[in-house]
C-alpha cells in the first residue's frame, strides 16, 4: 500500500527550470508580494474593510503549483486567497477592486477579500470557514472523474484546517473513490497565533493520509523549484488515476494573520531569519543573477513593470463605483 | 511628487493611534517590505512597512505622537532621482494637517478625503437600501398571481415512497448530471426504501454509497455541483444533517451571492425530517424553520405523494439549492398520482386541499392530513374550515393565505416544530402585515410542545400536535 512516499524534498534536482521558467516565476511571485503590499497600504487608508489576509512570504507555493497544472485543471482554497488568484492569471484590478468592495470586482462587490471566484479561471474560492473547501474540491475532483475528464483540482488547506473534522471525511472519499485531488497544506506554522508545535500531535503533516492511504510529501515551499517539482509528481500521479496526493509545503507568512494581528506569538529573530535566508523571491532572484540569465537592470524593469501593473489595479479598484444598489438582491436564486 | 507615507488603519474600527517609533531616519534608503515605523492602537503595537522604495524625505510626525488620525501624512519618501526640493511644495501643507487631534477631530474626516468615492458613495448605499427593503418587503415570498395547477385526467395509487423513487428514476433518465449520493441508498436500497430500485437501473457510477459521513458528503456533493452535476443528496433523516448544515447554508445557500452570480448550485438535499415514531429527541425534529430562515436555498415539504412526486420533479430540474423535506410516517400511506411523466408540481405554490368559508388552516407535511381530519370534525360542528397545503415553505406562497384569509378571517396555522420562530410566527407575521384588517380573531398556532421529544408513547403523544389541538384552536379563533 502506497503511504508516505518521502520524508523531504527540501533538494530538489538542479536545472530543472528553463530561464524563460525562472524570469516567469520571479515574475507572478513578485506580483503577488507587490499586491498584497499594496492592499496593505489600500487597508490602512480605509478602502478595504473587514478581514484581509494576506499571503506576503507565501508566493512560492502557489506560483509552484499553479506550474504544475495546466489552466484546465481547478483550484479551490480558503481565505487567504489572493495569491492564488493572480496564480490562476485572474485580473490584479478585478481582485484588487473585489477587496475595495466595488463593481469591477470578480464578485461584483459581494464576495470580498475572502469570497471570489472565477469560472473561466477554473478558480472555485476563496472560502471563509476554515476546512470547508476540502470536501468542496474533493466535489470538484468528484465530478472530473463523473465525466471522465482528464483534470485535476488543487485544494489548498492550511496547517489550521488539518484539525477539522471534515478534512478526514473528504480524505477518505477521496481515496476510497481515487478521486483526482491534490491537498496542498500549507503549513506556514500558525493556525492564526497557535503554532503547529501547540495545535497539532504530530508536526508532520504530509503523514495525515496515512490512515487513508493517500501518499504524501513534505515540500520546501519556499522554494518555488521543488514545489514545482513536487506538484508534477503529483499531478502526475492524479492523472494515473491512482486518485489523491497530499503536499505539505512548509512556508512562512511574514504578514500577521490578518491586518490587525501583531504577530506576538513569534519572536521578531525568527521572521527575519525567513525574511533574509530563504525568501522566495530572492531565491529566484540570485538564480537568475548567478546564472547570468538577467542583470540587475532587467530586474529592475520588471519590477517596475509589476509595479506598474499593481499601481493600475488599485486605479481601477479605487475608481470603480460601487455596486448599485439594485444589487442586493440578485444572485439569491438562478430562476428556474 | 514625493510620495506620502500615511497613518494606517490596523482594523475597520481604528480611527487614530500612537507613532511609538520610527526605525528610520531622513535619508535613509528604503526597499518595499521595510520595516520602518511602529505603531500603537488601544489593542496592539503594529509595524509599519513601506510600500514603496526611495530615500526618506521628511518626516512629518515625530515618534511619541499620541492621536494621530488614521490617513494623516505621517512621512514622504522621495522617489529615484528626487531630491529634497521635491518637498518645498508639500511641507507646509502636510504641517497644517499634521497633529489629528486638532486638526481631525473628526476621525473620518481624512478617510473622506482619501477615499472620495466610497464615502460618498455611501450614504446613497445605505439610503438606498432602506428604500429597497421598503419596496421589496418580502424577497422570498411569492406574491404573483397565482398560475392555475393542470389537470390531469388519468391517476394511480402509489406510495409516497414510491411515488418519490418515481421521481428521482424519471429526473434520471432524462438528465445524465443527475446522481443520487447518501447513506445506504445503493445495495441496500436506502434505510427507508425510497431508492429501491435505483441502483439496478443506473449503476453504482449515479447511486453512490458514502460513508456515514455528513459533512463531507454534503461539502463534496455541493462542490460537484458548483461544476454542473446535480446531486440528490439523501440524508438518512435531516437530523443528521446538522452535522452538514454548515456545507447547506455557508456553501450551497450563498455561493452563488458571494460570487456575483457565477457559481449555483443545482443540488436537492432529502430526507425524512420531524418526528417518525418513539425515537426520542434526537431523531425527531422538524427543521423547516431553520432552513426557512436562509436565503438563497427554497424549502419544499410534500405531503401526499402527488406532492412528493411532482415536487421532487421540479426540484431536481431547479437550478437551485433546495431542502427537500419528507416525513418518514408519510411514506407508507398511498395517494392518487397523476399518471402522466409530465407530471411536476410548480414550486412556491400552496394548494387549497379543502374549501371552507369559516376559518383558514394552514399546514404543511403530515400536519396536512391531521388538519384535514380536523376540518371534517369542525364540520360536523357547524364550521366550514378551508385548509392550505402549503406545499413549498420557501418561497412562502402568501397569496393563497391572505385571498384564504381575507376570505374566512380566521386563521390557525400547524407545525410539528417548536413555535419559537417557526413557520407559523412567519405565516402569522406576514397575516399581520398585508391582512390586518381583515383578521376577526389573533391568529392562533398549533405546534409540538416546547420540550425535546421524549420517548415514552404516553409523552411523545403529549409532545406533537393532534387533530384535536387543531380542532381546538379553529374553535377558539372563531370564538366557539
Amino acid at each position: 500500500m502506497a503511504t508516505t512516499k518521502r520524508k523531504r524534498a527540501t533538494t530538489r534536482a538542479d536545472n530543472q527550470a528553463s530561464s524563460d521558467d525562472l524570469l516567469k516565476y520571479y515574475r507572478e511571485m513578485l506580483l503577488i508580494r507587490r499586491f498584497e503590499e499594496k492592499a496593505g497600504q489600500l487597508y490602512g487608508m480605509g478602502l478595504i474593510g473587514g478581514f484581509c489576509h494576506l499571503y506576503i512570504g507565501q508566493e512560492a507555493v502557489v506560483v509552484g503549483m499553479q506550474s504544475a497544472i495546466t489552466g484546465d485543471d481547478g483550484v479551490i482554497t480558503s481565505y487567504r486567497d489572493h495569491g492564488h488568484m493572480l496564480a490562476c492569471g485572474m485580473d490584479a484590478g478585478g481582485v484588487m477592486a473585489e477587496l475595495t468592495g466595488r463593481e469591477g470586482g470578480y464578485s461584483r462587490g459581494k464576495g470580498g477579500s475572502m469570497h471570489m471566484f472565477s469560472k473561466e479561471k477554473n478558480f472555485y474560492g476563496g472560502h471563509g470557514i476554515v476546512g470547508g473547501q476540502v470536501p468542496l474540491g474533493t466535489g470538484i475532483a468528484f465530478n472530473y472523474k463523473y465525466r471522465g475528464e482528464d483534470r485535476v483540482c488543487l485544494t489548498y488547506l492550511g496547517d489550521g484546517a488539518v484539525n477539522q473534522g471534515q478534512v478526514y471525511e473528504a480524505f477518505n472519499m477521496a481515496a476510497l473513490w481515487q478521486l483526482p485531488v491534490i491537498y496542498c497544506i500549507e503549513n506556514n506554522q500558525y493556525a492564526m497565533g497557535t503554532s503547529t508545535q501547540r495545535h497539532s500531535s504530530s508536526p508532520d503533516l504530509y503523514q495525515r493520509g496515512v490512515a487513508y492511504g493517500i501518499p504524501g510529501e513534505q515540500v520546501d515551499g519556499m522554494d518555488v523549484l521543488a514545489v514545482k517539482e513536487a506538484g508534477e509528481r503529483a499531478v502526475a500521479h492524479c492523472r494515473e488515476g491512482k486518485g489523491p496526493y497530499i503536499l505539505e509545503l512548509k512556508t512562512y507568512r511574514y504578514r500577521g494573520h490578518s491586518m490587525s494581528d501583531p504577530a506576538k506569538y513569534r519572536t521578531k529573530d525568527e521572521l527575519d531569519k525567513m525574511r533574509k535566508e530563504h525568501d522566495p523571491i530572492d531565491m529566484v532572484k540570485k538564480l537568475l543573477i548567478d546564472g547570468n540569465i538577467i542583470d540587475e537592470a532587467g530586474l529592475k524593469d520588471i519590477d517596475k513593470e509589476v509595479k506598474a501593473e499593481v499601481a493600475k489595479a488599485a486605479e481601477f479598484a479605487q475608481n470603480s463605483p460601487e455596486p448599485d444598489v439594485s444589487e442586493l438582491f440578485t444572485d439569491i436564486l438562478i430562476d428556474a | 511628487m514625493p510620495i506620502e507615507v500615511l497613518m494606517p488603519a490596523l482594523s475597520p474600527t481604528m480611527t487614530e493611534g500612537t507613532l511609538a517609533k520610527w526605525n528610520v531616519k531622513e535619508g535613509d534608503t528604503i526597499a518595499s517590505g521595510d520595516v520602518i515605523a511602529e505603531i500603537e492602537t488601544d489593542k496592539a503595537t503594529m509595524e509599519v512597512e513601506a510600500v514603496d522604495e526611495g530615500t526618506v524625505g521628511k518626516i512629518v510626525i515625530a515618534e511619541g505622537t499620541e492621536n494621530v488620525a488614521v490617513n494623516a501624512v505621517i512621512a514622504y519618501i522621495l522617489e529615484e532621482g528626487e531630491d529634497a526640493s521635491a518637498l518645498d511644495n508639500v511641507s507646509a501643507s502636510a504641517g497644517a494637517a499634521a497633529p489629528a487631534a486638532e486638526a481631525a477631530p473628526a476621525p473620518a474626516a481624512p478617510a473622506a478625503e482619501a477615499a472620495p468615492a466610497a464615502s460618498a458613495a455611501a450614504p446613497v448605499a445605505a439610503s438606498g437600501a432602506i428604500e429597497r427593503s421598503d419596496a421589496e418587503p418580502r424577497a422570498m415570498s411569492v406574491m404573483n398571481a397565482t398560475q392555475d395547477e393542470k389537470t390531469y385526467t388519468s391517476f394511480k395509487t402509489q406510495t409516497v415512497r414510491e411515488a418519490l423513487r418515481d421521481a428521482m428514476a424519471e429526473e434520471m433518465r432524462g438528465d445524465e448530471n443527475v446522481f443520487v449520493m447518501g447513506e445506504e441508498v445503493a445495495q441496500y436500497q436506502g434505510a427507508y426504501k425510497v431508492t429501491q430500485g435505483l441502483l439496478d437501473e443506473f449503476g453504482d457510477k449515479r447511486v453512490v454509497d458514502t460513508p456515514i459521513t455528513e459533512i463531507g458528503f454534503t461539502g463534496l456533493a455541493t462542490g460537484s455541483a458548483f461544476m454542473g452535476l446535480k446531486p440528490i443528496v439523501e440524508f438518512m433523516t435531516f437530523n443528521f444533517a446538522m452535522q452538514a448544515i454548515d456545507h447547506i447554508i455557508n456553501s450551497a445557500a450563498k455561493t452563488l451571492y458571494m460570487s456575483g452570480g457565477q457559481l449555483g448550485c443545482p443540488i436537492v438535499f432529502r430526507g425524512p425530517n420531524g418526528a417518525a415514531a418513539r425515537v426520542g429527541a434526537q431523531h425527531s425534529q422538524c427543521y423547516a424553520s431553520w432552513y426557512a430562515h436562509c436565503p438563497g436555498l427554497k424549502v419544499i415539504a410534500p405531503w401526499s405523494a402527488a406532492d412528493a412526486k411532482g415536487l421532487l420533479k421540479a426540484a431536481i430540474r431547479d437550478p437551485n439549492p433546495i431542502v427537500f423535506l419528507e416525513n418518514e410516517i408519510m411514506y407508507g400511506q398511498s395517494f392518487e398520482v397523476p399518471d402522466d411523466e409530465d407530471f411536476v408540481l410548480p414550486i412556491g405554490q400552496a394548494k387549497i386541499e379543502r374549501e371552507g368559508t369559516d376559518v383558514t388552516i394552514v399546514a404543511f407535511s403530515i400536519m396536512v392530513g391531521k388538519a384535514l381530519k380536523a376540518a371534517e370534525k369542525l364540520a360536523e360542528q357547524g364550521i366550514s374550515a378551508e385548509v392550505i397545503n402549503l406545499r413549498t415553505i420557501r418561497p412562502l406562497d402568501v397569496n393563497t393565505i391572505i385571498r384564504s384569509v381575507m376570505k374566512t378571517n380566521r386563521l390557525v396555522t400547524c407545525e410539528e416544530g417548536w413555535h419559537f420562530a417557526g413557520i407559523g410566527s412567519e405565516i402569522a407575521s406576514v397575516v399581520m402585515e398585508h391582512a390586518f384588517d381583515y383578521l376577526d380573531a389573533p391568529v392562533a398556532r398549533v405546534t409540538g410542545e416546547d420540550v425535546p421529544m421524549p420517548y415514552a408513547a404516553n409523552l411523545e403523544a403529549l409532545a406533537l400536535p393532534q387533530e384535536q389541538h387543531i380542532v381546538d384552536a379553529a374553535k377558539a379563533v372563531c370564538y366557539r
